[in-house]
């Protein structure tokens, strides 16, 4: 259906191919999993399928493209349209229409399908997506995982034979990534239709892609193999992979079911070192609670009320970094927040959790003073951040948002350091220092744009940490980094939090939060549903429980790195 | 629901019908009329979309343009003759070339009346604009352009939904500046964020130009070459023929050629936009249809401006009150109750503000079978909302019951025999396509 013949692509200015010697096949109703680092050219492989690459991005493309035996050198993109329907990162920069219903409509109405056909087809899709209640909603007021299922049924409607998915749930929840995932896994066996998806997040895709294409590193060649065979040889692995290779598992086990099958030997060693005790690493905090049951509802609705984890606050006598109370907001009409109670204390790592639309980021936006309480008390440092002037303020508290970028003004590494330094009112130097302890090697003469987006990241940290702001939140960190990157960025936070800054995290990503935070608090619906050590709140949630936990439940660990140092 | 929707292009010359009165007009009762006939239609009418509260700021719109245009008349004053001052101004000495405009003295009731009248009737006209808005969005008015102008309609669409991104983008990168320590309020908060936010704003439009080429967009069928001739020189013909036409309308020595040479002209341009649709093999998803109810509201607004200009022919003096000498307008009566005729889309077409049922809303995808679909637009719109409800039961049915059930429950739903076979027809040609599950 795809067929790949030794395809190399130059971009512009590009001294190097960004992908070279691409040759593979994908047959007919397969899902392929595209794999591989950042920066290795997966959207590049993705483009060429669809025909952007190179009629809409420019550049040289070698070799040869066909998809359902047309030859994307002499068909374009829009005469593709009718075979081939491609989903990008971000859905909103996809649509076109304002409300679902015409979204869905507007592929079928450039290809010219009759209109009793564009009825029956938009009604087939909104009940295949799950779309039926939210068809006449403006697309503005959807949810991230809402959004995601109307792009993909917006391509869907003129029954393309392939679809090429870049990171459809990176954006999203891991209860709306499910859904989304559940209906690409639909549309492969009921419908027959060929997938191909790149995604950062393997532990939610692997176990569903009926092989994988591995982009190694840049510019070495894509293999072509069984999930099980990729994955052990791959950089980029989930952590259920992560444990079989530490186990020795052989073939690898892919899915939580078969590992949680090969896993009773390793449980029963787990099992002997039943107390492993504080890890080498204080920050990493594999509490074991001496009970395997999780505490009974009146107990968690007390420590609530206290706001305070009862295993894992360094020290209780020492006050708070940030206290909220009561905390309510309104946004229009929707209230975003209702009776929120949270206190932070120092060199503690809180991971918010829930889904969509919960109010993590309204709540990271209160303890910054963007948004305004309707009732109840936020205080950073003794100080109300919504009153405070953002001079002072940077001082006290610092935000990463969701989009690093947003932070960053200047042309130039160098020059964005200086504005920091000044706006901090740090002594100049400062925020280069930084700047090269968290992302060694990046040229003073860089523009910001063209780094990744784990470099970015490291970046608009390093102007954040300038002014030593005692309490620092990041909004979705790990969106779009692959795991290298990820891992960088968990040993700068626990860094960090050693050096006694109070870090929250506001994340979708389990793994994450089970590498990383102290304690979890879950928001749904602008409530704090539960609060409690990391341990405690994920293990009791199936959503929310990292791979780790689940396989090797009913004990309680968390990460991979935990199960490595115990069985040190 | 769009079902219950009437055409866009019928809200679109009610409302126009109603401005076009609203000009004929300086009584500021006939005006108050038209503004809460106007306000009356748009409460009962308008759909719940975020377009539809567009009325209440072109009620602020017009608000300041009342008060803007009262400001003035105290300010400059005005040439109204007048006896009964209100107060005396300081005025300004201006130089004698500046002559003829006067800053300060004295402000007359006679004047300051006559302005609010004239602010009142522009203030009105803008409010019709406002209901037109809210009552049918301009997208939708935009979809019904023929073929040939497909894709620049769906260019001034996208035009139209970049500039909210183009706000929140603003909002999020002022933020940002707070976060960086810096005033994220003022016009130099403002300025600074600027460069990024075009930035952001290119990058969107490429993302989404990529978007629409894979979907589709620009997509050309295969035309004759005398096709494609004959629709250039239709084209470039016809609007030659209306220029002169218009020309010849304009002048005065060419009255005679004038008139023929426009219409053949118009007529040529659109025969030539008619094929050129051939080139774009488009269809229409649910194209809004004429209705007997678009007809009765389009006619309503003709009716309403028909009226009201024929009324300021016959008795000018009732439309114009005089301000000079200072008189109560009177409310003449048939003028009124021509005004009132305006309400007849408040009854003709009620929004079908069908709720989505608990049953579409529940998080199972709720089936809606065909012929819920087919049915409902005929349904009052009242019962829509139980028509829905009762729509997953039929449709839990096998497909080809399903089938069944929609083709032999149509002509008992549909009085419009026509309607009936088209439906019908539409799942004979169905076989060919393979229902994905």
């Amino acid at each position: 259906m795809i067929r790949f013949e030794n395809v190399s692509v130059t971009y512009d200015g590009a001294a190097e191919p960004t992908v070279r010697g691409v040759d593979f096949e994908v047959p007919e109703g397969e899902l392929v999993l595209l794999a591989g680092p950042s920066g290795v050219g997966k959207s590049t492989v993705l483009g060429a399928v669809s025909g952007l690459v190179p009629h809409f991005t420019g550049g040289t493309l070698a070799g040869r493209v066909t998809v359902a035996g047309r030859d994307t050198r002499t068909h374009k993109p829009r005469e593709l349209a009718d075979v081939v329907g491609t989903v990008g990162q971000d859905p909103l920069s996809h649509f076109v229409t304002d409300t679902v219903e015409d979204e869905l409509a507007y592929g079928m109405e450039s290809l010219g399908l009759p209109p009793e056909v564009m009825r029956r087809r938009v009604e087939e899709t909104l009940d295949l997506l799950g779309l039926a209640g939210l068809r006449d909603r403006p697309l503005a007021t959807l949810s991230g995982g809402q959004q995601q299922r109307v792009a993909i049924g917006s391509v869907l409607t003129p029954h393309p034979r392939v679809l090429v998915l870049d990171e459809p749930t990176s954006a999203l929840d891991p209860a709306a990534a499910e859904e989304v995932l559940a209906v690409v896994q639909r549309l492969v066996h009921d419908l027959g239709t060929t997938v191909l998806m790149a995604e950062h997040r393997l532990e939610r895709v692997v176990q569903y892609a009926d092989r994988v294409a591995l982009l190694p590193a840049p510019g070495a060649p894509l293999v072509l193999g069984t999930p099980a065979e990729m994955m052990a040889v791959s950089p980029v692995y989930p952590p259920v992979v992560g444990l079989g290779r530490l186990a020795g598992w052989s073939p690898l086990p892919l899915t939580v079911r078969d590992a949680r099958r090969r896993a009773g030997a390793l449980r029963e060693r787990l099992a002997e070192r039943q107390d492993p005790g504080p890890s080498a690493d204080p920050a990493a905090a594999p509490v074991r609670l001496p009970t395997p049951t999780s505490p009974p509802p009146s107990v968690r609705r007390a420590r609530r009320l206290l706001g305070r984890p009862r295993l894992t606050a360094p020290d209780p006598a020492s006050s708070p970094v940030a206290e909220v109370r009561g905390l309510a907001v309104r946004r229009g009409r929707v209230r975003a927040l209702r009776r929120v109670d949270l206190a932070l204390a120092p060199g503690e790592t809180v991971a918010l959790m829930g889904r969509n639309g919960a109010g993590k980021s309204t709540l990271l936006g209160s303890l910054v003073g963007l948004v305004q309480p309707a009732s109840g008390v936020v205080r950073v440092g003794g100080a109300e951040p919504y009153r405070t002037p953002p001079r002072e303020l940077v001082r006290r508290v610092g935000l990463v948002p969701q989009e690093p970028r947003d932070l960053l003004y200047a042309d130039t590494v160098a020059a964005e350091c200086a504005a920091a330094d000044r706006d901090a009112e740090a002594a100049p130097g400062t925020c280069r220092a930084l700047v090269a302890e968290l992302l060694p090697g990046v040229a003073d003469g860089t523009h910001p744009r063209d780094l990744s987006e784990g470099q970015r990241l490291a970046l608009a940290l390093a102007v954040v940490l300038t002014a030593r702001p005692p309490l620092v939140l990041l909004d979705e960190p790990t969106r779009g980094l692959d795991y290298a990157a990820k891992a960088r960025l968990i040993t700068h936070l626990r860094g960090l939090a050693r050096d006694g800054h109070t870090i929250v995290l506001a994340t979708h990503d389990v793994e994450l939060a089970a590498e990383l935070a102290d304690r979890v608090v879950l928001l749904a619906e602008g409530e704090v549903i539960a609060d409690g050590p990391t341990a405690d709140v994920v293990v009791s949630s199936p959503s929310y429980a990292p791979q780790v936990t689940k396989i090797l439940a009913p004990q309680r660990w968390l990460t991979v790195a935990q199960v490595r140092e115990a069985l040190r | 629901m769009r079902d219950a929707g009437v055409h866009p292009g019928a809200w679109w010359l009610w409302a126009l019908g109603l401005g076009t009165a609203a000009t004929r007009t300086t009584n500021p009762l006939l005006l108050a009329l038209l503004l809460a006939v106007s306000a009356y239609v748009v409460t009962t009418c308008r759909p719940d979309t975020p377009w539809s509260r567009s009325y209440g700021a072109f009620l602020k719109l017009g608000l300041a343009v009342l008060l803007v245009r009262l400001l003035f008349a105290v300010v400059l004053g005005s040439p109204i003759p007048g006896t009964h001052v209100l107060v005396t101004l300081p005025e300004v000495p201006l130089p004698h070339w500046a002559q003829g405009i006067r800053l300060g003295g004295r402000v007359t009731a006679e004047g300051l009346l006559f302005a609010a009248y004239d602010a009142l009737r522009l203030a009105t006209l803008l409010v019709c604009v406002g209901a037109a808005n809210a009552l049918a969005s301009p997208t939708r008015l935009l979809k019904t352009l023929p073929g040939a102008l497909y894709e620049t309609g769906v260019a001034v669409v996208v035009a139209l939904t970049f500039a909210p991104n183009l706000v929140a983008d603003v909002q999020r990168l002022r933020a940002a500046r707070r976060l960086r320590g810096r005033p994220d309020r003022g016009v130099r908060g403002l300025l600074q964020v600027g460069l990024p936010v075009l930035e952001g704003a290119l990058e969107r439009s490429v993302a989404l130009a990529a978007a629409m080429d894979s979907r589709g967009y620009g997509r050309t069928a295969d035309v004759p070459a005398s096709v494609r001739r004959t629709t250039a020189a239709l084209t470039l013909g016809g609007l030659l023929g209306v220029c002169a036409g218009t020309y010849g309308l304009l002048t005065a020595a060419g009255g005679g050629y004038g008139l023929p040479v426009l219409l053949a002209g118009l007529a040529a341009a659109l025969a030539g936009l008619r094929l050129g649709g051939r080139r774009t093999p488009r269809t229409r998803y649910r194209p809004d249809r004429w209705t007997v109810r678009a007809c009765l509201v389009a006619g309503s607004g003709a009716a309403v401006a028909a009226l009201l200009t024929l009324a300021a022919s016959a008795d000018p003096a009732a439309l114009h009150p005089g301000v000079v000498p200072l008189t109560a307008p009177a409310l003449p009566l048939w003028p009124a109750a021509a005004v009132l005729l305006g309400l007849l889309p408040a009854f003709a077409a009620p929004a079908g503000r069908a709720e989505p049922t608990a049953a579409s809303r529940s998080a199972e995808p709720a089936v809606r079978s065909e012929a819920a679909d087919h049915a409902e637009p005929r349904r009052s719109p009242r019962s829509a909302g139980r028509a829905e409800s009762a729509a997953p039961a039929a449709a839990r049915a096998r497909p080809a019951a399903r089938i069944q059930a929609a083709v032999g429950a149509e002509p008992a739903e549909s009085p419009d025999p026509r309607e009936s076979s088209k439906s019908s027809k539409s799942y004979k040609s169905s076989p060919s396509e393979e229902p994905p599950s």
